[in-house]
């Protein structure tokens, strides 16, 4: 995609178009002709009741499902259904979830480096970003210790670099506070807003929590297996 | 190195289990070697008795043990008188007992014989030997079992001998063993006129096929063999060998299913795991090197201690003062080299359902596991 200099609207990132996904061979149908689109370096929150299919469509969006109808592109090319998500997922992609999904009796600096290591990245280049965005989130001091030796908020932070290691330009978050109490959620979240705007990332965040929706740039409903967007 | 991490990490988890399976495959291992090697020792000290001062081994044809092989004392006479012959001694086999000692092989031998030439004498001289048809020489452990020394009477079988030699080889086979001379060997086993085998030593080697094709032509109900060749086609040895092999690998067998069943273990109490790992990018041969690289790391770390613990066996079976020259302890490098193989592909091939499970599973299900 070309962008004019003057261009109003930043480039599409993220496109789902009419959208449909099922489990249980359609007995239980979700996503019911979903639109969505996504620009580089907005904050998206995508709020609705649980159950809605909030994790569902970031999970269509990231690659790690493929719907029933419809299709979803990142950065301008369309997924395969069912294709290898490995490029993607090395290299477009970040994921935050609600549960860190750390790998216990690992430091926070290997759990940190695992994308690194999967996409092959260079050791030197790999260690050079793993400082940048611990001096970041304030976990530079905790590099060596084990994930069980972290607190809550320190955990979701360490998920957060590891997310943006390999410098996606995307950032899929679920409920990346969710398991916080009230003060390291707004904190961890203070954080992931600062970084994102600071790397131009784009953000998609499924929340409950009506206060951080708020911050988010744009703020997007889910209902009955569809997207409502009040302007 | 993170992979590495992962791999040694996970092992350490579970240490007990890992415990397991190491050993698992340690003692499959340590069988296998000990197994081998003592058989193949036996083998070669078999195979030694006989070529002790020769190039070539003649027999009967298509028998299936030399201890059924009859040669005629004629062709003896025969093929020494051949020129490019330099000696040729006939050997009877045969197995006796003793009141204390179940098997002792009995040698009928002339006493031209190379052993006799060629072993160190404890007791008595060679010149003593075929004089007296009922006078014996006696390997030292023999002579040990049998509590006999030179003078003495031994009873071996119904008949008794009397000691005129005691002599020391290397051989466990022949240190073991009563040396008679051939005539009163072919009485005692009612082999009046035959011996097993003729062990042959040329004059020159290049003379060996020439020999061969002779032996064809005058007997051909005999066949002669180098000693390489013998010890390859004896089938006794195949079989051994066969057996030893077949032995270690229903070990390793067993101890290739607890690799199996530990990294099934392994992948199944570690789901959510490796679909973290894929969200973060590994891809499936990633994974599955994953798996295969604890699988390998347990087997060779167990086919080490195994190795280890095999050779500190022989050692122990060498103590044995009853098992005395039987064991040889110098393991092989090949032998190493192919149970450490076997011992690999048995981690690999027991982890390859694990493996393959690992790769099949999705991230999208796996993550919604709590
Ligand atoms: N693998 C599956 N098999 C069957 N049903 C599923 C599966 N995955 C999700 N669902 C169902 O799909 C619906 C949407 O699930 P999803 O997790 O997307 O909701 P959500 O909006 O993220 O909810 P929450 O806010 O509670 O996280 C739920 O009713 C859920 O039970
Ligand atoms: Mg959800």
């Amino acid at each position: 995609m070309t962008t004019s200099n003057r261009s109003p609207t930043p480039p599409i990132v993220l496109l789902a178009t009419d959208v449909w996904k099922s489990y249980d061979d359609g007995a239980i149908a979700v996503l019911r002709g979903v639109n969505f689109t996504g620009f580089q370096g907005e904050t998206v929150a995508l709020c609705g009741p649980s159950g809605c299919g909030k994790s569902t469509l970031l999970h269509l969006l990231g690659g790690l499902d493929s719907p029933d109808i419809g299709r979803i592109a990142v950065n301008s090319r369309e997924l395969k259904p069912f294709g290898n998500p490995l490029h993607l997922l090395r290299h477009e992609v970040g994921f935050v979830f609600q549960l860190h999904n750390l790998i216990p009796d690992l430091t926070l600096e290997e759990n940190c480096l695992i994308p690194t290591v999967a996409a092959g990245l260079d050791r030197k280049a790999a260690r050079d970003r793993l400082r940048e965005l611990t001096d970041r989130t304030g976990l530079s001091h905790r590099l060596g210790s084990k994930i069980q030796k972290l607190s809550g908020g320190e955990r979701q932070r360490t998920a957060l670099c590891r997310a943006l290691m390999n410098k996606p330009r995307i950032l899929l978050a679920d409920e990346p506070t969710g398991s916080l109490d009230e003060s390291t959620s707004a904190m961890v979240f203070d954080l992931l807003l600062e970084i994102v705007a600071n790397e131009g990332v784009t953000l998609v965040m499924a929340t409950h929590d009506r206060t951080l929706a708020a911050r988010c740039g744009r703020l997007i409903e889910m209902r009955d297996g569809s997207i409502h967007e009040p302007f | 190195m993170i992979f590495l991490k992962l791999i040694v990490t996970n092992l350490l988890r579970h240490r007990i289990r890992s415990l397991i399976s190491i050993a698992g495959i340690a003692f499959s291992v340590a069988a296998m070697l000990t197994i081998v090697t003592v058989l193949q020792g036996a083998v070669e000290m078999f195979s030694g008795i006989l070529s002790s001062d020769s190039q070539i081994i003649v027999f009967e044809r298509n028998v299936s043990d030399l201890f059924f092989s009859s040669v005629p004392s004629e062709a003896v006479q025969t093929i020494s008188s051949w020129p490019i012959v330099q000696h040729a001694d006939p050997v009877l086999f045969g197995i006796v007992s003793s009141s204390d000692h179940p098997i002792i092989t009995c040698f009928g031998i002339t006493d031209a014989d190379a052993r006799l030439r060629k072993a160190s004498w404890i007791g008595g001289t060679r010149e003593d030997f075929g004089k007296d048809p009922n006078g014996v020489v006696l390997g030292q452990r023999a002579a040990e079992f049998m509590s006999a020394t030179v003078g003495k009477t031994v009873e071996i079988g119904h008949a008794a001998f009397h000691v005129v030699g005691v002599i020391k080889t290397a051989n466990g086979f022949e240190d073991g063993g009563v040396f008679m001379p051939l005539s009163s060997a072919q009485a005692f086993f009612h082999k009046e006129g035959s011996s097993s085998v003729i062990t042959i030593k040329l004059r020159s080697k290049e003379d060996i096929p020439e020999l061969k094709a002779s032996v064809r032509r005058s007997y051909p109900s005999l066949v002669a063999l180098e000693d390489e060749e013998f010890t390859r086609s004896y089938s006794q040895f195949k079989i051994l060998k066969a057996t030893a092999w077949a032995v270690g690998g229903c070990g390793l067998l067993l101890g290739g299913l607890g690799v199996a069943n530990t990294m099934i273990m392994s992948v199944f109490t570690r789901i959510r795991e490796i679909a973290i790992l894929r969200v973060n990018g590994f891809s499936p041969g990633q994974i599955a090197t994953m798996i295969f690289g604890e699988s390998a790391l347990v087997s060779v770390f167990g086919a080490v201690v195994g190795l280890l613990i095999g050779t500190a066996f022989l050692f122990a079976l060498k103590l044995i003062p009853a098992l005395h020259g039987y064991v040889d302890t110098s393991v092989q490098p090949s032998v190493v080299v192919i149970v450490i193989l076997l011992a690999l592909m048995t981690g690999v091939t027991g982890a390859l359902y694990p493996a393959v499970y690992a790769t099949r599973i999705r991230a999208v299900e796996a993550l919604r596991f709590e």
